[in-house]
């Protein structure tokens, strides 16, 4: 952050600023150099933000009222519906709150993904991003727990006991997290305090990763690295901070339809059945946004392969800096990649779709086919399409498209300023 | 962008045609006009009223209501009996309350502030006396049931002889509607089984319709205040949503004449 | 730019920044309001206490909205004391006759209004309670005569449903 010089005006400020550069920090954070053309899929790490504090509030306030245990939890809950002051609400908001925050962080990786900006000099912010949505995974499932619902309660059986798919030790684990010999009320108790704990862990990495994003700057839409700050770049404030707020209102909308008009539609109904340890729902599905690991899990017929291959799914991202040979980053130019993007994208969507159907028949198959696809793109596809493909020309700076650079480029650029 | 549109149009039409295919393994269910439904959805008070006249004359002798309380007859957005309906109603009721100061429990006329009284002391009493079916709470009963009201409003009018290949144990009825088709409560409604005060005839469907209005209320017994907030907090954010746009427009005017 | 121009964008951004803190502000008070007192809460506003068996000189205590509260069937001298004294000697000048409706029943919240104790029976210089905690004396009417606490002890809101049941609240 010692990329500008920076003196406060006042007396006071610079006395406060030379003991602690807070004042400067703030006027780093405005002044920050963004690449101009950044367009609306960049605006979901402002949206995250917005969502990981939603979360972060509501979630205190619950947590006034809410009461870990297993004979009183689905009471409290109740409780909250009905007799807190505005508890229905803000119960409503935290619900459907985890669902926003996955759709936003879902598109914030796949914006990533299509214009590479896991790749150098970026690789530990990508990597970063990738601890914390493992982080919303563990916080999203155990907050699912809480309600102690027939979903919560069967759906942590069967989370928990992926852990005795380890051999020789697993079932001593699948026991130390239970804190029993079946989920019970220690491990609601504990399911709470980590639950508590983590969206403070993902706050911290979201420093970081906003930290590791402000030594190299922003990519951006042509993927080409920009002189900061130039005439490519705008100060954050209020140029981005405007476009950001636009697009997290038109996001609020959304949001606000589902609390108050949906709000139990992305939920599944049998969680408003007390947990019953002796009865388990005819269907069990994860919440939408876990399915497409929950399709990749099952396609795989044996117990601890399938626990691999699910944790693999998720971990190959981590090297994905490394997986992908091309030194181009934008898939603006690069026409093969778009297109394996664009099928990839649809992989996982048949992925998520197949998880919500019954393991068997032609499901099955697809989900099969669809898990070989999704690992095929990442090993192989990625690292020959780098050494094979042909790109497009790239441009210098992103001023010069405008100008006239590649039809491409101009197509994208057209496109954007309608959106806008 | 054609392959994007091609990959699209597969995956709409793959989820299509399952949903469909699945469809048609379902029952249809009962269709009638709810009037919660919608952007102003509200309840209609006449209907909550007869509604839980219902509960407690045909339900309330098996199905419990544990979250409910006889205040909430009383609030706003339910059944809105007045505050002396709603306690002559908690009164009409013994509660178990104690212990008193020589340790006993002991019995008196319920308040406002009570429980809605159980059928059963608990679970285990419950299925004893169901032939070890358990009547599931009814406060939230329409969230838990995947086809919401519908479900519960063709559920109680679903009975029908079995078909000729399908046989029943005793104290297990045919249903249309139910998941399996085996449904462990008889018919619960016939017609003129209750008499409602305001004079409306009680046929199986009005009765199923007034049941259902009021297990929705009370499973969401802040829906209209849910409703109208909604609106409000839509039409505020798509004016600040707007007003922001064209703030929007207006700063980065400055960056584009520049370029 | 021109003037003209600059003060209609001023008018803009002061609008949507206004319209933004009106929301904002809104968005607050929910957050603000869940910690108030619940429905549930609020109902439970009375209680009904059988007093047939206090004898004259003895205080019972109940709980009433979690705290206690002191009902005291006061003997002839007590009331003779409480109303013996004189506007001018008390720090929260009140008649017993208005604290105490019915001269023989005395009901109020046990709690000091120093800083929230439950002050002791048949304490202190005055014969009535006495706070531990910081040294408030009550006289037999409840009324604060010395000591750091600024009012009387608070009368509730109570009847007699009949001769033997006083409901509070």
């Amino acid at each position: 952050m010692s990329d500008h010089d920076y003196r406060p005006k006042s007396k006071v400020g610079q006395w406060f600023n030379d003991r602690l550069p807070l004042l400067t920090l703030a006027n780093h954070l405005t002044d920050y150099p963004t690449p101009k053309n950044l367009n609306y899929w960049w605006t979901f790490g402002g949206i995250l933000t917005f969502c990981l504090i939603t979360q972060i509030i509501t979630g205190l306030t619950l947590a006034m009222h809410y009461i870990a245990h297993a004979d009183m939890a689905f009471e409290s809950v109740e409780h909250i519906m009905r007799d807190v002051n505005y508890g229905w609400l803000i119960r409503y908001i935290h619900a459907n709150g985890a669902s926003m925050f996955f759709l936003a962080v879902y598109i914030h990786i796949f914006r990533s993904l299509f214009y590479g900006s896991y790749k150098s000099p970026r690789e530990i912010i990508w990597i970063i991003g990738i601890i914390i949505y493992l982080l919303m995974m563990a916080a999203a499932f155990m907050g699912y727990v809480l309600p102690w619902g027939q979903m919560s309660f069967w759906g942590a059986t069967v989370i928990t006991n992926l852990f005795s798919a380890i051999p020789l030790v697993g079932e001593g684990i699948v026991t130390w997290l239970w804190g029993g010999y079946s989920v019970d009320n220690p491990t609601l108790t504990r399911f709470f305090t980590l639950h508590y704990l983590i969206p403070f862990l993902i706050l911290g990495l979201v420093i970081l990763h906003i930290w590791a994003l402000h030594v190299p700057g922003n990519n951006n839409p042509v993927g080409i690295d920009i002189k900061k700050p130039s005439k490519d770049t705008v100060p954050f404030h209020p140029y981005i901070v405007i476009k950001d707020g636009f697009a997290l209102l038109m996001f609020m909308i959304v949001f606000a339809f589902f609390v108050f008009y949906a709000p139990n539609i992305l939920g599944h109904a049998d969680n408003y059945i007390e947990a019953n340890p002796m009865v388990t729902p005819a269907h069990i599905v994860p919440e939408w946004y876990l399915l497409p690991f929950y399709a990749i899990l099952r396609s795989v017929p044996d117990k601890l392969l399938g626990v691999v291959a699910m944790l693999s799914a998720i971990l190959i991202l981590a090297v994905l800096p490394w997986l992908d040979t091309s030194k181009i980053r934008s898939a603006v130019f690069r026409p093969l990649y778009k297109q394996f993007y664009w099928i990839l994208v649809a992989d996982v969507l048949i992925l998520g779709y197949m998880g919500a159907m019954p393991a068997e028949g032609l499901y099955l198959l697809i989900a099969r086919v669809a898990t070989a696809y999704y690992f095929l793109h990442f090993l192989v596809i990625l690292p020959v399409l780098g050494f094979k493909e042909k790109t497009l020309p790239i441009p210098l700076s992103i001023t010069e498209p405008v100008l006239g650079g590649s039809p491409n480029l101009a197509a994208a650029r057209s496109k954007e300023s309608k959106i806008e | 962008m054609k392959n994007l549109y091609k990959l699209f149009s597969i995956i709409t039409i793959i989820i299509v045609s399952n949903s469909y295919s699945f469809a048609a393994e379902k029952v249809e269910y009962l269709k009638t006009d709810w009037s919660f439904k919608g952007l102003f959805g509200k309840f209609d008070r006449a209907s909550l009223q007869r509604g839980y006249q219902v509960y407690t004359e045909v339900c309330a002798s098996c199905h419990s209501m544990k979250y409910l309380s006889y205040r909430n007859l009383a609030e706003k957005g339910g059944p809105e009996f007045s505050e002396v309906q709603a306690k002559a109603i908690a009164a009409s009721f013994d509660v178990t309350d104690g212990p008193n100061s020589d340790g006993e429990m002991f019995t008196r006329p319920g308040k406002l502030s009570d429980k809605f009284v159980m059928p059963y002391e608990n679970v285990k009493a419950a299925q004893a006396a169901n032939g070890g079916a358990y009547p599931p709470d009814m406060s939230v009963l329409v969230k838990a049931r995947g086809g919401g009201v519908d479900y519960i409003y063709s559920l109680l009018q679903g009975y029908e002889e079995a078909p000729s290949n399908v046989s029943l144990d005793d104290g297990v009825y045919y249903n249309k509607y139910m998941y399996g088709n085996k449904i462990r409560m008889a018919a619960p409604l016939s017609e003129g089984l209750v008499e409602y005060g305001d004079g409306t005839s009680a046929t199986v469907e009005q009765m199923s319709k007034d049941i259902t209005t009021f297990l929705m209320w009370s499973a969401e017994p802040h829906l209209e205040a849910r409703h109208q907030m909604g609106f409000k907090a839509i039409v505020y954010l798509i004016i600040l949503t707007t007003l922001v746009y064209f703030s929007m427009k207006k700063i980065w005017s400055r960056v584009k004449s520049e370029v | 730019m021109s003037e003209k121009k600059t003060k209609r964008r001023d008018f803009l951004f002061t609008a949507t920044t206004a319209v933004g803190a009106v929301g904002a502000a809104a968005a607050v008070w929910p957050m603000v309001d869940q910690m108030n007192p619940d429905a549930s809460v609020k109902a439970l506003a009375s209680t009904e206490v059988d007093v047939s068996s206090l004898k004259p000189g003895n205080t019972i205590t109940v709980l009433w909205r979690g705290k206690p509260v002191f009902i005291r069937r006061r003997t002839k001298e007590e009331i003779e004391e409480a109303r013996s004294v004189k506007m001018e000697d008390l720090i929260h000048p009140e008649k017993d006759e208005d604290r105490a409706k019915n001269p023989e029943w005395l009901v109020m919240l046990g709690v000091c209004t120093h800083l929230g104790c439950v002050p002791l029976n048949d304490k202190g210089d005055y014969k009535g309670w006495f706070c531990p905690c910081h040294g408030s004396h009550y006289d037999t009417s409840g009324r604060i005569r010395k000591g750091p606490a600024p009012l009387n002890m608070e009368v509730p809101k109570y009847e007699f449903v009949n001769a033997n049941t006083i409901k509070i609240g």
